[in-house]
């Protein structure tokens, strides 16, 4: 259960990058899941390389995937921005693949330990339940993010152009708001939560490789998906409802079944109620 | 508008002899040993490709209905090849009709819901279900699980390489000039117009997708017996990306399209072998230029055939 709420707020912290950018350009955007994995290496090199501590490390790779997903959005997407969404959607797995190899070939395939000594761990006992410092360190820093995320969407004025933008593209426009830039913010924080997810799964299992985003990337997506795409506060319930329900079929049942739960859930979604927990319908303008 | 084609004996012997020529002469080189083992190796995986992206295109280019789990109905039809041939030891056409079979149900079965789904969360569910396939085949243990089956006797030979590519071009052509195929276009082009227009969207789409399937089985039939080991690994959201991307670089809705951009990426995979992070960086720059400058395709939806040779057979048009 704890591993499932750690779990989940990963899960979270990345569904939240994809519901923020299906939200303004209906784009599902594959190439979130190695934004991530680009953020895990560069948290990597600077505990390993600089030296810095886990937190320090952590800010890095933010700001260092927040240029990243500017850059993808200038160069890949936005030349298509007003063509067929399949065209986008190829480009989008077409930015992942390039990210993906691209590490390869500089960094190789293999796999890479974790500094220990960047955070070390201590086991809490509270109440009968062992806490590891991991899990408390993942738990906070993701709640202590979403915080922030909702403070800046709710309270400051760039959040509220976010809010317009995502609502009517053209009226946005109209009210004087510069809709290139509400964009390029939204994929800078969504890339740079992403970026602290990748941080964090490489706290948390100790290991990261150049294709380590592919996973947690689909599942954070079903995780936006079953909380509604488009949807802020759906895509963390999604992100914690999908960690959970992970850790508890691989501790019930077959541990080689995990990923196939994932797909499992989000076509009976799909089938049920394709806008998701938090959705409305809306029907289909001609 | 196309033009009814009416039946020219003459121009039907000059393709049916070009067919024959190219067979019989590959067919010469093989026998008389003039091609070595890497290329007959290539020769097969461009027919199998060419099989592939062809299938793909009917259901991402015709039907418009973007599909990312081409590699599991791929996998369907190996597996289900490989156990008439391997298991029961039945004939090879025996493995193949249950293939096309077993990936046409599979089709079937994972189109009918899955369709009524559009555009991006199509493309996610396909994913997710070529990905349970793969799963699920790495949990049975009749067919050894992830470790997959080996020794295949090797039953693809030329012959049914070159004639399942010409049997899967000319029933994927001949669907698409038929007034299903018309029904299928009008999918692509405006679903709601094509539903208004008294189309049955989701029979069209359904039935698109599971002929789609049905070769992309036969698909994996010949590789299965070609390269006598299968496993689910093979058949990984990778290979669907490769498919993908032979169709996107063709052209979503050109078949001579799909063919050349099989052969050239085939080709392309072969001479890359030895350096394959280049080869997929290539690949998914390939992706993202031909969308961003031309998202149609190199070919768009023409087709290189009677109408551009048209002169050569004296054709006036």
């Amino acid at each position: 259960m704890v591993n499932g709420l750690s779990l989940g707020a990963i899960y979270a912290l990345i569904a939240l990058g994809y519901t923020m950018v299906y939200g303004i350009i209906m784009l599902i955007n594959f190439a979130h899941g190695d934004i991530l994995m680009v953020g895990a290496y560069i948290g990597f090199f600077s505990v390993v390389v600089l030296g810095t501590n886990i937190f320090v490390a952590m800010a890095i790779a933010m700001i260092a995937c927040a240029v990243l997903g500017v850059v993808i959005e200038k160069v890949a997407y936005r030349p298509l921005r007003n063509s067929t969404r399949i065209a986008a959607l190829i480009t989008a797995i077409g930015v992942s693949f390039f990210l993906e190899y691209t590490t390869i070939f500089f960094l190789t395939p293999n796999q890479r330990v974790y500094p220990a000594e960047a955070f070390p761990v201590t086991n809490y006992d509270v109440m009968g339940i062992t806490l590891s410092s991991k899990d408390i360190f993942v738990f906070i820093s993701a709640v202590v993010l979403m915080v922030i995320l909702q403070y800046i969407i709710k309270r400051t004025k760039t959040g509220k152009a976010m809010r317009a933008v995502s609502l009517d593209k053209e009226a946005a426009m109209l009210m004087g708001i510069s809709v290139d830039k509400t964009i390029s913010i939204t994929f800078a924080i969504g890339s740079a939560l992403a970026a602290a997810a990748g941080v964090m799964i490489g706290v948390y299992y100790n290991s990261i490789n150049p294709l380590m985003g592919i996973i947690p990337g689909l599942k954070a997506f079903v995780a936006a998906v079953l909380g509604g795409i488009g949807i802020i506060p759906g895509a963390m319930v999604g992100g914690f409802l999908m960690g959970i329900l992970e850790t508890l079929v691989s501790g019930y049942g077959s541990s080689l079944y995990r990923d196939a739960v994932a797909f499992g859930v989000l076509i009976i979604i799909l089938l049920i109620k394709p806008t998701g927990l938090f959705g409305k319908n809306t029907g289909e303008k001609v | 508008m196309q033009k009814t084609q009416h039946f020219k004996p003459v121009q039907f012997i000059i393709e049916v002899g070009i067919l024959v020529v190219i067979f019989t002469l590959v067919q010469y080189l093989i026998s008389a040993g003039l091609l070595n083992q890497y290329y007959q190796i290539n020769l097969a995986s461009i027919c199998i490709n060419i099989i592939l992206a062809v299938s793909l295109n009917l259901i991402n280019g015709f039907t418009g209905q973007l599909s990312l789990g081409h590699a599991g109905f791929m996998a369907v039809g190996a597996y289900a090849s490989v156990i008439m041939t391997t298991y029961m030891e039945l004939p090879f056409i025996v493995g193949i009709i249950a293939a096309c079979l077993a990936a046409a149900l599979a089709g079937f079965i994972i189109g009918v819901p899955t369709l009524r789904l559009r555009g991006d969360y199509l493309a996610i569910a396909t994913l997710g279900f070529g990905e349970i396939i793969r799963v699920v085949l790495q949990n049975i243990d009749y067919v050894n699980g992830p470790a997959g089956i080996m020794g295949i006797s090797k039953l693809s030979t030329w012959p049914w390489l070159f004639g399942s590519v010409v049997i899967t071009i000319l029933v994927i052509v001949n669907l698409v000039n038929s007034s299903y195929g018309r029904a299928i276009i009008s999918v692509r082009e405006d679903e709601v117009a094509a539903e208004l227009m008294g189309v049955n969207t989701t029979k069209y789409k359904v039935l698109a997708f599971v002929v789609g399937a049905m070769f992309a089985g036969l698909a994996g039939a010949l590789y299965a017996h070609y390269f006598y080991i299968i496993k689910p690994e093979t058949f990984n959201f990778m290979k669907s990306f490769d498919i993908l991307v032979m169709v996107v670089l063709g052209g979503l809705g050109s078949t001579t399209g799909a063919i050349i951009a099989a052969i050239f990426i085939t080709v392309l995979t072969a001479a890359l072998q030895s350096f394959p992070a280049i080869r997929m960086i290539l690949y998914a720059v390939i992706l993202v230029t031909v969308m961003i400058y031309r998202p149609q395709g190199l070919m768009g939806n023409r087709e290189l055939g009677r109408r551009t040779f048209g002169r050569l057979w004296g054709d006036k048009k």
